[in-house]
C-alpha cells in the first residue's frame, strides 16, 4: 500500500516540477511547484518523518515559495495578455495533480486511522531528530548555518545605503 | 473493523460539530464586532432584525448569496475562483489540532476533545496558518487590477515580517511543555497559564498573531481607505463572503490558539472545562475587536520595522533566556 | 522616557474605547424616534395663499431661473382682471436639493419651504409634485403679507395709490 502510494506521488512530484519549468507563466509555475512541495510533504510522512513533512510545508510552501510570488510580483514577470485557445485545457494537468495530492492524504489517513495521530511504522519523533541533528550531524549543521550567516552578512553588504557614483561627483 | 469504523464516525461527528459551531460562531462573531465598535463609536450597530439584531447575519448571508458574482475581464479565471475557497478552507483546517477540553471517556473508550491530537500540533497551525496567505495572494494577483495587487504584496510582505517572530515565541512553549502536542501544551498549564511563566513570548505571538490575522492595527493588505479592500477589491457576491467569513473564522481560530498556547486552555475553576474554553476564545475575539475600535493602522514600513529589528532580535533574546532557566532548574 | 510615552500611548486609548462602550448612543432611531427640525429648516416645498385667500403665486418664473437644478416648471396666465397666476406649477423632487433658492427669489412670498422632511417614495413619478399637492390653504411664514396690496391690478394709479392698496414695500427695510 505504502509503496503505491510511494509511486503516484513520486509521479505527481515529477510531474508538477516538469509543469513548473515549463510553465510559461511564472505565477502558475510557483503553484505547480507547491503542489511538488505537497506531494514531497506527504512522501517524507510516508517514510516516517511526520517533522520533516511539516518543515517541509511551513519553510519550503509557507515561506520561501511565498517569497517567490512576491519577487514575482514585484518585477511584474507575469504576461501581459492571456495566451488564446480554451481555458479548460491549460488547467487539467493542476488540476488532475492537486487532486492527486489530496486523493492521497486522503487515503493514508484512511488507510490507517492511527496515522491521523502521527505514527506511522517507523516514526522518528521530534525529540530522535533533534538528537540527530545537534548530537550526530552538529558539525554539518553548524558549517550549514555559518553559511546562512555569511549570506546574511553578504546580503547586508549589498543592501547597506551607498551614494550612486554620479551623486557624489554632483556633490563634490 | 467495528473498532475502525467507530473511531472513523467518532471524528466524522467531532468534524461536523466543529464545522457547524464554529461557522456560527463567525457568523455572531461579525454581528458582534458590528455591535461593539458601533457603541464603541456612539452607534448602535444593526439592531432592525430580530431583537438586537440578531438575525442580521441570515440577511448578510441572504444578500451575499443573491449578489452577482463579478469577475474582472482579463483575471485569471480558474485561479480567480479558487482563491476565496482556499481562504476559508485554510481556516477552517487549522481548527483540527485545537484541543478544547480534556480527554472524555464514552462506551469505554477514550475519546480526545479535539478532531486530530497530532504529536506535531503546533507545526500543523503553523504550517496551516501560512498557507492561509496563499488564498490573499493569489486571489490579489488573479483579479488583475492594481489595488488588489498591492494588497497581495503588502500580505507577503507582512508574513515575511511576522512569521519568524511569531515561530521564535512559540519555542519557549514548546520548551516548557516538552512537546509539539497541543494536548500536552494545555496539560503544562494545569498549575501556571503560559502568560504568567513566559510574558515576553505572549507579547510577541500576540503582536504578531494580530498581524496574522490581518485585522486593524495591521490591516494593510486590505486598507480600505488606501488600496479600496486590497486583495478583495474585485470581490463580490459570496466569494467576498468566503473572504469575509475566513477572516472571522481566523479570528477564532487566533483566539483558541492564544487559549491554546498561553491562557492555560481548558484550565480553569469551577466551571466545566468546554465553558472556560470558551469564554477565554470569546475574551480574546472581544479584546480583537476592542483594538480595532482604537488603534489607527500601522504603515507597511513600521510593520517592517517592528518585526525584524523589534520582535525577532527579542524573540531570540527570550528564547535564549528561557532555555537557560529551564537548563538551570532542570 | 520615550519608551514609557508609547507605552501609554498604546494602552490609554484602549481605556477611552471602553468607557465609550458603556455610553449611551448618540443615534436618534429615526422612524420611531423623530428629531423636531427648527422652523426654519429647508424641506417640503409648499405655495401658500395671501390672507383674502387667493393664489399667492404670479408665475413671474423668478424661482424657476433661480433654482439651480432647474426642477421648477409652470405656465403662465391671466384673469380677466389682469391678475397673474400659475395654470399649471411643477416641482420635481426627485432633482431638488432644497437649497431655498426659489423661496429667496419669489418676490410673493408664495413659494416656502417647511420642516417637513419625510418626502421619499418609491416610485419616482410621485414625487412630481403638481400645484394641487402644493398649494396649502394658508399664509405661511408672513400672516400679512399680500403681494397685490402693494403693487395693484393693472396699474392706473401710481403703485398703492388704490383705495384697498399699501404703499410699495421698501426692500431696504426688509432686512431682518
Ligand atoms: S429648493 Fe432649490 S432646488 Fe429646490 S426647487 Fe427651490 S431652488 Fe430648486
Ligand atoms: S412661486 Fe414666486 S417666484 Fe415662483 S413663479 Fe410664483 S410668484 Fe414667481
Amino acid at each position: 500500500m505504502a509503496s503505491i502510494l510511494f509511486y503516484i506521488l513520486a509521479f505527481v512530484l515529477l510531474a508538477a516540477t516538469l509543469l513548473c519549468v515549463t510553465c510559461r507563466n511564472p505565477v502558475h509555475a510557483v503553484i505547480y511547484l507547491v503542489k511538488g512541495f505537497f506531494a514531497l510533504a506527504l512522501m517524507f510522512y510516508l517514510l516516517g518523518a511526520p517533522l520533516i513533512a511539516a518543515w517541509e510545508v511551513i519553510v519550503y510552501v509557507g515561506a520561501i515559495m511565498v517569497l517567490f510570488l512576491f519577487i514575482i510580483m514585484v518585477l511584474e514577470l507575469a504576461p501581459r495578455e492571456q495566451p488564446q485557445g480554451p481555458g479548460w485545457k491549460r488547467w487539467v494537468p493542476g488540476l488532475m495533480l492537486a487532486a492527486a495530492v489530496i486523493f492521497c492524504s486522503l487515503l493514508i489517513i484512511f488507510q490507517d486511522p492511527s496515522a491521523a495521530s502521527g505514527n506511522p511504522a517507523h516514526f522518528v519523533g521530534p525529540r530522535a531528530f533533534g538528537e540527530a541533528l545537534f548530537g550526530r550531524f552538529g558539525l554539518a549543521v553548524e558549517v550549514v548555518s555559518f553559511q546562512l550567516l555569511f549570506a546574511a552578512v553578504g546580503a547586508y553588504y549589498l543592501g547597506r545605503y551607498q551614494p550612486r557614483e554620479q551623486d557624489k561627483e554632483e556633490t563634490s | 473493523m467495528s473498532d475502525l469504523l467507530l473511531s472513523l464516525a467518532l471524528i466524522l461527528v467531532k468534524l461536523g460539530l466543529i464545522f457547524g459551531v464554529i461557522l456560527g460562531m463567525a457568523a455572531y462573531l461579525v454581528l458582534a464586532e458590528r455591535k461593539i465598535l458601533g457603541r464603541m463609536q456612539l452607534r448602535h450597530g444593526p439592531n432592525r432584525l430580530g431583537p438586537f439584531g440578531l438575525i442580521q447575519p441570515m440577511a448578510d448571508v441572504i444578500k451575499l448569496i443573491t449578489k452577482e458574482d463579478f469577475m474582472p475581464d482579463q483575471a485569471d479565471k480558474w485561479l480567480f475562483l479558487f482563491a476565496p475557497g482556499l481562504t476559508a478552507l485554510t481556516a477552517l483546517l487549522s481548527f483540527v489540532v485545537v484541543p478544547f477540553a480534556p480527554p472524555l471517556t464514552i462506551f469505554g473508550r477514550e475519546l480526545p476533545m479535539v478532531v486530530c491530537d497530532l504529536n506535531i500540533g503546533l507545526l500543523y497551525f503553523l504550517g496551516i496558518s501560512s498557507l492561509g496567505v496563499y488564498g490573499v495572494v493569489i486571489g490579489g494577483w488573479a483579479s488583475n487590477s492594481k489595488y488588489s495587487l498591492l494588497g497581495a504584496m503588502r500580505s507577503i510582505g507582512q508574513l515575511l515580517s511576522y512569521e519568524l517572530a511569531m515561530g521564535l515565541a512559540l519555542i519557549p512553549v514548546v520548551l516548557s511543555a516538552k512537546s509539539f502536542s497541543l494536548t500536552d501544551v494545555v496539560m503544562s498549564q494545569a498549575d501556571w497559564p503560559n502568560l504568567l511563566k513566559h510574558p515576553v513570548a505572549f507579547l510577541i505571538f500576540l503582536v504578531s498573531i494580530a498581524a496574522e490575522s490581518k485585522r486593524t492595527p495591521f490591516d494593510m493588505p486590505e486598507a480600505e481607505n488606501e488600496i479600496v479592500g486590497g486583495f478583495h477589491t474585485e470581490y463580490s457576491g459570496m466569494r467576498f463572503g468566503l473572504f469575509f467569513v475566513g477572516e472571522y473564522i481566523n479570528l477564532v481560530i487566533i483566539g483558541s490558539m492564544l487559549t491554546v498556547l498561553f491562557l492555560g486552555g481548558w484550565h480553569g475553576p469551577l466551571l466545566p472545562p468546554i465553558v472556560w474554553f470558551a469564554i477565554k476564545v470569546l475574551f480574546v475575539a472581544f479584546c480583537f475587536i476592542w483594538a480595532r475600535g482604537t488603534m489607527p493602522r500601522l504603515r507597511y514600513d513600521q510593520l517592517l520595522h517592528l518585526g525584524w529589528k523589534v520582535l525577532i532580535p527579542l524573540a531570540l533574546l527570550n528564547l535564549l533566556v528561557t532555555a537557560a532557566v529551564l537548563l538551570a532548574i532542570g | 522616557m520615550g519608551l514609557w510615552r508609547d507605552i501609554k500611548g498604546t494602552l490609554q486609548p484602549f481605556w477611552v474605547t471602553l468607557g465609550y462602550l458603556f455610553k449611551k448612543p448618540a443615534t436618534i432611531q429615526y422612524p420611531e424616534e423623530k428629531r423636531t427640525p427648527p422652523p426654519r429648516y429647508r424641506a417640503r416645498i409648499v405655495l401658500t395663499r395671501d390672507p383674502d385667500g387667493n393664489e399667492r403665486c404670479v408665475a413671474c418664473h423668478l424661482c424657476s431661473a433661480a433654482c439651480p437644478v432647474d426642477c421648477i416648471s409652470m405656465q403662465a396666465a391671466e384673469t380677466e382682471d389682469g391678475r397673474r397666476y400659475a395654470a399649471w406649477f411643477r416641482i420635481n423632487f426627485t432633482r431638488c436639493i432644497f437649497c431655498g433658492f426659489c423661496a429667496e427669489a419669489c418676490p410673493t412670498m408664495a413659494i416656502q419651504m417647511t420642516p417637513d422632511y419625510e418626502i421619499c417614495d418609491r416610485d419616482p413619478l410621485n414625487l412630481l409634485h403638481e400645484k394641487q399637492d402644493l398649494l396649502i390653504d394658508g399664509c405661511g411664514k408672513d400672516e400679512e403679507y399680500n403681494f397685490y396690496r402693494h403693487s395693484g391690478i393693472g396699474v392706473v394709479n401710481p403703485r398703492g395709490g388704490n383705495a384697498d392698496e399699501t404703499p410699495p414695500v421698501d426692500p431696504k427695510a426688509l432686512v431682518p
